[in-house]
């Protein structure tokens, strides 16, 4: 069932409550249908304050990506990926060098405990050779 | 109501630049600009009842700047969207007196981010969504969006390099630049890698610096002592704040505030003489090119490629070095307008663009997020 998006709580901590499941949340616009991504109080594609939560699949691609460098440590990625429930995230790609995270590559969702948080980051999908 | 020609720009200066030495503030900056624009201009301080500013220092900076210089104004705007601020600020201003709520307003700018840290001083908040990614302000964001458009348009990093390199050419034609020493393709791509593709060479300056401008109505203008630069055409826009909220990395909301800009002035970008945009980093000038039809997107390296852009190429872009080359402090778009009004008055110098009679002014803040566009003109294209 769809939920009152007020009723759930503040959009910051069911997105967290969802990672600490180990699951990918965000918000379904039940006014347009858009995928809204970060969680909000208001759909700023058509202005309807109507959300339903829904889980993602995790799947997506790598829209943009960089290596940040460091004087005293190993580089680290950061990227924006694109779900397949059609919203943008930024988040990190990991089991891969930093440099040979390529736009256009594709990721699956992941959660990391970080400074007792959790996080949501990507690794990549691995190639089944078919298609 | 139309604002064009509404008002002008009859007093610039900038501050000391570069490393103005401990102990100054950014409000000390802002006083020795607005003394030297005042006189540019032939008037007085007490002529000033318009008072416009922001600043990554002072949480209430028109209260700041209005105390500091002992100016009381009937009219204060704080608007801060970053380093755009300022164009937008003449936006504004000229908004104000033509209403009549001012008649002489002063836009004014101060940092003293190198002499005190060396770093950039920003007062952006992260976004939680953003935060546990450890992107670095803001030229992660930047290098996302270069990113991006090298995969849809196969700009590469000697394209983005040819930007910091005709910036330096330019530079070398202005003693008031702050790196004036040779700079190649291969210098820039072989430089300390900051957030890929991004090197240290393709991200601005971080100096000391600050400016001044005056802006009153077109009438009032004419009695004065320089030259005019009339506001033609303005334009402002933004649609993100954060850049994973950026809808398409390759097009920025200049695609919206040029045509603002161009629609009011009825004119276009064929028309203008100088282009001065603000190149934070080297992606900037290739995006801002394209979403203010220069060239069409996705044309931007090529574009720039071979010259095009340097002292005597096919477009005056960056006549004062820019933001990769001549000064940088904080937020540097009052010194694109400095250096947009004395290329129409004709004081440039060496760095001269000969017969320039219109000169866009594009300013960015934020991580692409807010864009003003701005068209001077002199008294001839009236």
């Amino acid at each position: 069932m769809a939920e009152d998006v007020a009723a759930v709580g503040a959009p910051a901590e069911v997105y967290r409550s969802y990672l600490k499941k180990g699951k990918l949340g965000f918000q379904r616009c039940r006014g347009c249908r858009s995928a809204i991504f970060y969680p909000r109080m208001l759909c700023p594609v058509c202005g309807s304050a109507s959300f339903a939560w829904e889980e993602s699949g995790g799947g997506g691609t790598v829209y943009a990506t960089t290596a940040v460098y460091h004087r005293d440590r190993e580089p680290h990625n950061v990227a924006l990926v694109d779900l397949e429930e059609g919203f943008r995230m930024m988040s990190r790609i990991e089991g891969v060098p930093v440099e040979e995270v390529e736009v256009g590559m594709e990721v699956a969702f992941a959660v990391r405990e970080e400074d007792g948080e959790p996080a949501a980051v990507f690794v990549p999908v691995a190639k089944t050779g078919e298609g | 109501m139309s604002l064009r020609a509404g008002a002008a720009i009859v007093g610039v200066a900038e501050s000391d630049l570069g490393e103005v030495g401990p102990g100054f503030t950014p409000l000390d900056l802002i006083g020795q600009a607005t003394s030297r624009a005042l006189d540019d201009a032939g008037l007085e301080k007490v002529d000033v009842d318009g008072l416009f500013s922001a600043s990554a220092y002072y949480h209430m900076p028109t209260l700041s700047v209005g105390e500091y210089l002992g100016i009381r104004p009937r009219y204060s705007d704080a608007t801060n969207m970053g380093g755009s601020s300022f164009v937008s600020h003449l936006f504004h201003a000229a908004s104000a007196i033509n209403a009549g709520f001012c008649e002489v307003a002063l836009i004014a700018y101060g940092s003293t981010q190198r002499s005190a840290s060396g770093r950039l001083v920003s007062g952006s908040e992260a976004l939680p969504y953003e935060a546990p990614y450890k992107p670095r302000y803001p030229v992660s964001a930047y290098a996302l969006a270069a990113s991006r458009h090298m995969h849809e348009y196969g700009t590469t990093r000697e394209q983005l390099a040819e930007v910091a390199v005709a910036a330096r050419e330019w530079a070398k034609l202005n003693p008031k630049a702050f790196v004036r020493d040779d700079l190649s393709v291969e210098d820039v791509i072989d430089s300390r890698m900051v957030s890929s593709p991004l090197s240290i060479l393709d991200c601005c300056l971080v100096t000391d610096g600050g400016g001044a401008a005056l802006v009153t109505s077109a009438e009032r203008a004419r009695d004065l002592a320089k030259a005019p630069a009339y506001l033609l055409g303005a334009g402002e826009a933004h649609w993100h704040r954060n850049i994973s909220q950026m809808p398409d990395l390759t097009t920025s909301a200049a695609a919206e505030s040029g045509p603002r800009a161009y629609e009011m002035a009825r004119l276009g970008p064929e028309d203008m003489d100088v282009v001065m945009l603000y190149d934070a980093f080297t992606i900037n000038t290739v995006l801002f090119l394209e979403d203010l039809g220069f060239c069409e997107k996705g044309e931007g390296g090529p574009f720039i490629s071979g010259d095009r852009i340097s002292p005597g190429g096919e477009l005056a872009v960056n006549t004062n070095g820019g933001g990769l080359s001549y000064n940088h402090p904080g937020m540097y778009g009052l010194l694109l307008l400095i250096e947009a009004v004395r290329q129409l008055r004709g004081e440039c110098g060496e760095r001269q663009v000969a017969d320039t009679n219109l000169a866009l002014v594009h300013g960015n803040g934020g991580v692409l997020s807010s864009q003003v566009t701005a068209i001077l003109g002199s008294e001839e294209t009236l």
